[in-house]
């Protein structure tokens, strides 16, 4: 893909809205350029102290430098409000909705050099039927590797779990562009239902900013009908304002969920930054009126991980958001522990190595 | 005896940290005085284990259970030889603290800590010898070559008594880890502070973390929670209390999980070979038996 020379002295209302609006990155002073003067009506709540209509939950806050407040981060006080909403505890019933709301979030993936057709086999059965208690609700989507998403949609055809691809040269990004794409129409046309694939870090972080705006928007093309989620690797980002920065990005290109991590780095999700990043979906679904996911991945084990995640969904953006269409784990061994913990829910007993199926 | 001026924080024994309890709850260990008008003067305090620090023990020792069971036997023994060494140097203080917790007489004590010693080499001897007395080549009507050994069954849940103090917990550690197991040691609170100093030398003598787990509290609470949780592999109780020898068991139906009962007896009883042998190791190894072709 060609590059198109940017020119700084454009003025805002002058960028066509598909193109990455730099000025919201490069300068301070400009006032925040997207906000709509039409209301979404989607975002849009009768208020009825004020008689007027208002939606104070997804309003970008005011600051005088005019950008969407996600960001401008806080670090320290995102980490601390991170770090606050763990202590948040879930008893009985809503413990065992959450866990099972979580189960119903998950992205049961395998991205293993010694993937077999036969793995990914049982791994779709699984989350088919995670366990043999019909209770236990099946699985968001089963991620794979482009070259096992056909044995994948075998399996799953015609049930309600999608096949996930990685793609785009997952998970480093480091291979022509066209080759990328070329992966990124493959998993697509095999017939995945969502596609995972990988900003250039490295661009991004030498400071070509429209490449990896451009790259997106050619991925988001070449996925076709399939839901396209954008892995930042937020460990590579480094600070928060770069994964703000990088979300905002993505969002804008066409995003349908934005991803942290590959799993194949040493820092991997935290919460912290899918904190950050449900500020950015929040402060540009205010701004746009398209609500974008967050997806977490890399790392995440134990269901109390996984709880964590769901108390800063819920905080951050409001219970109707707690659904997979919205947010999604990425995880393998999670699944395991999420069947322990609600077995121990219903049953008082702690399970043991041997009450859940191996992979 | 430690200093007058330092009181000692006796804190749980988890996956081979000290933590406190996740409950942040104690209990105190009181001496009681004869006269009624004075509070009876504390002792000690110890930390009172809960259902999440007993959660948190079972998980750190399913991850020790690993690399323990396939450490070499004879890397059991030598470590079992350590703790026995590390006991012997620290013999003077466990005796005081038995005495000053009104656990055991002087002389007694004495015993006590010299068994504890001997028994723990005697268990050290048996780690690499298992296998020889308790497998078994059978003979087969086939051309099959036909061989039974025993092997670590994973998570045992153990109940020592509370008096002798030292050597009930050691006459069940030993025989449980020996074998490859880990262990997860439902403490008395009264033995809290013995186990707890026993456990620095577990520390100090190669014991890897998670392999045992002490934790102290009451167990009219916390028994239940072991008996039901279905991370254990099998029960070692050292109970006269006929309520709860039949709770372990109606539990233990439930997952089938194995495991033995010894009444609490006396020191002296504790003292004697009776409460040492291979039939205290041999309910917590699983037999395997291959079954392999000659001739071909």
């Amino acid at each position: 893909m060609r590059l198109k020379p940017t020119n700084r002295n454009t003025h805002s209302s002058d960028i066509p809205k598909a193109r990455l609006n730099l000025q919201l990155f490069r300068t301070k002073t400009l006032p925040f350029l997207h906000q709509s003067d039409t209301p979404n009506p989607q975002l849009e709540r009768y208020d009825p102290v004020m008689k007027r209509k208002s939606s104070i939950l997804l309003q970008p806050r005011e600051n005088d430098t005019g950008l969407p407040p996600c960001l401008l981060v806080d670090a320290v006080g995102l980490e601390g409000r991170a770090a606050e909403l763990k202590k948040r505890s879930w008893k009985k019933g809503v413990k065992l909705e959450a866990i099972e709301r979580a189960i119903s979030m998950t992205d049961l993936t395998t991205l293993e050099g010694a993937d077999t057709s036969g793995r990914v086999e049982r791994l779709c059965k699984k989350a088919l039927r995670p366990d043999p208690n019909p209770d236990i609700p099946q699985v968001a989507a089963v991620c794979v590797y482009p070259n096992l998403v056909e044995t994948a949609v075998k399996v799953l055809e015609g049930s309600p779990v999608e096949v996930a691809s990685v793609a785009s040269g997952f998970p480093a990004g480091q291979v022509p562009l066209s080759l990328r794409l070329a992966d990124t129409r493959m998993a697509a046309e095999q017939g995945a239902d969502e596609i995972d694939v990988v900003i250039s870090r490295g661009a991004f972080l030498s400071g070509q900013l429209e490449q990896v705006f451009e790259e997106v928007q050619a991925f988001k093309e070449a996925a076709g009908k399939a839901k396209l989620k954008v892995i930042l690797e937020t460990g590579e980002l480094g600070t928060f304002d770069r994964i703000a920065k990088a979300g905002w990005l993505a969002c804008e290109a066409g995003a349908d969920f934005i991803k942290t991590s590959t799993g194949k780095v040493k820092i991997n999700a935290t919460p912290a930054t899918a904190l950050c990043m449900l500020h950015v979906v929040r402060d540009f679904e205010a701004h746009s009126g398209r609500a974008v996911g967050v997806k977490v991945a890399g790392g995440i084990r134990t269901s109390k991980e996984a709880l964590h995640y769901l108390a800063l969904v819920l905080e951050t953006l409001g219970p109707s958001r707690l659904t997979n269409k919205l947010f999604r784990f990425g995880a393998s061994s999670l699944l395991n522990d999420l069947i322990r913990q609600w077995k121990k829910q219903k049953t008082g007993r702690y399970m043991g190595p041997d009450d859940v199926c191996l992979d | 005896m430690s200093s007058d001026h330092v009181h000692k924080t006796y804190k749980l024994y988890l996956g081979g940290g000290f933590p406190r309890s996740e409950s942040g709850r104690s209990l105190k260990i009181e001496r009681p005085t004869r006269s009624t008008n004075r509070s009876p003067r504390i002792l000690a305090q110890i930390a009172r284990a809960s259902r999440k620090d007993l959660r948190g023990a079972v998980e750190a020792a399913q991850k020790a259970f690993g690399p323990w069971s396939k450490a070499k036997p004879m890397l059991r023994g030598q470590i079992l030889y350590r703790m026995a060494e590390m006991l012997d140097s620290r013999g003077r203080e466990f005796e005081d603290l038995l005495v000053s917790f009104g656990l055991s007489d002087r002389r007694q004590a004495r015993l006590e800590v010299e068994v504890s010693c001997n028994r723990l080499l005697w268990y050290a001897g048996w780690a690499d010898k298992l296998g020889q007395v308790l497998g078994t080549v059978n003979p087969v009507s086939g051309p099959y070559f036909d061989f039974s050994s025993p092997e670590a069954m994973g998570v045992v849940a153990v109940y020592p008594g509370e008096k002798p103090a030292l050597l009930s917990l050691v006459s069940t550690l030993a025989p449980v880890i020996v074998g490859g197991n880990c262990g997860v040691f439902l403490v008395p609170y009264e033995a809290g502070p013995i186990a707890i100093t026993f456990a620095e030398i577990l520390a100090t003598s190669d014991v890897p973390g998670g392999v045992c787990n002490f934790l102290t509290g009451t167990r009219d609470e916390l028994l239940t929670h072991f008996v039901m949780h279905r991370g254990f592999q099998a029960n070692f109780l050292v109970s006269d209390d006929p309520r709860e020898i039949k709770l372990v068991e109606y539990e233990a139906a439930d997952h089938v999980k194995r495991g033995k009962t010894v009444p609490l007896g006396t020191p002296a009883l504790w003292r004697s070979p009776a409460c040492q042998g291979l039939d205290w190791i041999s309910p917590f190894l699983e037999i395997k038996t291959t079954w392999h072709p000659i001739g071909l």
